[in-house]
């Protein structure tokens, strides 16, 4: 798998280098602000991209344009982005940017070596992976929505989708057997009215629904 | 102060008439209320003296604010009153704000002249009522009433040097409370890194010297520790994200005040609709201090409201930010209660803003935020933030 990382901050990005190769990941180039990342992305052929939104020159939220740029260009195309603080703003920003293969995450999970592994390999497989501090905060302003119809057993589920996780690893999070969690995403699918498709397509687009997309 | 839109201008004879027979009409009472306020006023040290002085003092100004409105429309300029607020306060306090009011004693003073003001309106109206007069009443009129209403503004609004005077009162007044507030700023800056990131990183360096040492000797226990540290840094960062947050919100940073509001708006429980019209940005201190003040007043919808819907409108208009907050709920917001809106106004006050509040009960509630301030180009360069 081939990777470009994006990182102004020099020990960051080495530490992202060396955590990402010592998983068996490429990184074919690593820069250190938009610019550069915007050559990078156009010239490698990389399978995809990991970066900061804030980023030289203006040290706002170029990583974000960048990758929502990127991701004009080449549909699809895997981008996680990290950040020292998560906006449901960014978020939907990114969801709405082509159906799946984001990643938004807060920089500090990337402590959870491999936790955060799993979330590129999700990212490039086509899934989502959503920080759960966001989760948290929609979870925590949801009522009159179609995802009212869901059972706090199926609203668990769906947030631990919407981070990007196996249907093996929710049935080990909520300790429940995966047959059970296959019936709860069934379930999901059916109240939240998406019709018949790849199941990875089907729980990016129940997260797209849950953050009003 | 806005400008006198909304008054016609230049009105005919017949009306500087009519505005003339009402001034007439209105001597005898306002002389009747001058005695009773002296009689009220000298019979206060008896108990009697302050129900009377009352009724006396609410009266008179009533009878000043005719004539205020009276002289406006005649000047075809407003003539504001610049009373002392009194509202909401107690009965003594609010004599007491009275006594001390400029405006109650240019009052009281106007009310012993009007003998001579009231001679004005009275020749206005005796030179229409005698027939004989009237080329002299068509164009004698507005001369006299003008005169009288000048007279009636001189002595019922403040003057120039009195309004300067009343204006570095104010910014002093501003300027103190912005400085207490910026101190008490920074000392909970300050306390909130102490006891919070400072002693998580002295608990982590602790929980790694110990891993460190018992590396060797219980791998397993030191492996634990080194979990535990981990979860440890994630707090740590927790804690300063907050201190960043409250200090100034990162994507107030990225996306300015319009893109700050609304992801305000994403995090609230009930759908928040935000319409802005803002061009370009208000300099960093406004926009900071507009989003503040927004971020509490959707905190409190929030929390009291108990509303369906809010919105949230962003204009600029001559000069000054105008923020909107509105919702649905069950209204009856009393600014007076709560320490937010208190600190938000005070916040507001050191740019000269002002926050209006409208919320009877059952609602709806509004509160409108004006900062008076230039907006600058959109900002292309580069900050000298970092990240």
């Amino acid at each position: 798998m081939r990777l470009v990382v994006a990182e102004d901050n020099a020990l960051l990005r080495d530490g992202l280098i060396r955590l990402l190769e010592a998983h068996d990941f490429t990184v074919v180039a690593a820069v250190d602000n938009a610019v550069a990342l915007g050559t990078a992305l156009a010239e490698q052929d990389a399978d995809g991209a990991v970066l900061d939104v804030r980023m030289p020159p203006t040290f706002t939220d170029e990583g974000l344009k960048a990758a929502i740029d990127a991701r004009a260009q080449r549909p699809g195309f895997p981008v996680m982005v990290l950040s020292q603080y998560v906006e449901q703003l960014y978020a939907r920003e990114l969801l709405a940017s082509g159906e799946g293969a984001v990643g938004y995450l807060l920089k500090d999970r990337v402590a959870r070596v491999s936790e955060f592994v799993e979330g590129v390999r999700r990212v490039l497989a086509g899934g989502t992976v959503i920080d759960p501090e966001v989760i948290a905060t929609i979870m925590a302003g949801r009522n009159q929505e179609p995802v009212d119809r869901l059972t706090p057993r199926e609203r668990d589920v769906l947030a631990l989708m919407a981070e990007g996780r196996s249907n093996t690893a929710i049935a080990a999070a909520l300790f429940v057997t995966e047959k059970a969690v296959a019936k709860h995403t069934n379930s999901i699918f059916t109240k939240l009215d998406l019709p018949v498709a790849p199941d990875d397509n089907r729980r990016v687009r129940a997260v797209l629904a849950w953050l009003r997309i | 102060m806005s400008d006198s839109t909304g008054l016609p201008t230049a009105p005919g004879p017949l009306r500087l008439t009519g505005y003339a027979a009402l001034q007439v009409l209105l001597f005898l009472p306002g002389v009747l209320l001058l005695v009773l306020t002296l009689v009220g006023g000298l019979l206060t040290v008896a108990t009697i003296g302050i129900p009377l002085l009352l009724a006396a003092m609410t009266g008179v100004r009533w009878i000043a604010d005719r004539h205020r409105t009276l002289a406006a429309a005649t000047l075809g300029h407003p003539v504001p009153s610049d009373r002392l607020p009194t509202e909401g306060m107690k009965l003594f306090r609010r004599l007491e704000t009275w006594a001390r009011d400029p405006m109650t004693w240019r009052e009281l003073g106007w009310l012993l002249v009007s003998p001579i003001l009231f001679l004005f309106s009275l020749l206005t109206c005796l030179l229409l009522v005698l027939l004989v007069t009237g080329a002299f009443w068509w164009y004698g009129t507005p001369h006299i009433m003008k005169l009288r209403a000048s007279l009636d503004r001189a002595f019922l609004s403040t003057g120039h040097t009195e309004r300067l005077e009343h204006r570095v009162e104010v910014l002093t007044e501003s300027r103190a409370a912005s400085v207490d507030h910026s101190a008490t700023e920074l000392r909970r800056i300050e306390r909130d890194l102490h006891d919070g990131a400072q002693a998580r990183l002295v608990a982590l360096g602790m929980t790694l010297g110990m891993a460190e040492e018992l590396f060797t000797t219980d791998p397993d226990t030191a492996l634990r520790m080194i979990a535990e540290a981990r979860d440890t840094t994630g707090a740590v960062l927790g804690d300063i994200r907050d201190v960043v947050r409250g200090i100034h919100p990162p994507v107030l940073a990225d996306r300015g005040l319009t893109g700050a509001v609304e992801a305000l708006a994403l995090d609230m429980a009930v759908p928040v609709q935000v319409t802005t019209t803002l061009a370009a940005r208000p300099p960093a201190p406004v926009e900071s201090a507009a989003y503040f003040a927004i971020a509490e007043c959707l905190a409190n919808i929030g929390k009291h409201a108990d509303a369906d819907h809010g919105w949230v409108t962003l204009t600029w208009r001559e000069g000054t930010l105008v923020a909107e907050i509105g919702d649905d709920g069950r209204g009856g917001a009393d600014p007076d209660s709560g320490t937010g809106i208190r600190g938000v106004m005070r916040r507001l006050a050191a740019f000269d803003g002002t926050m209006r509040v409208s919320s009877p009960l059952r609602g709806p509630t509004i509160i409108t935020l004006e900062i008076p301030c230039a907006l600058s180009s959109p900002r292309t360069t580069p900050s000298s933030e970092t990240a």
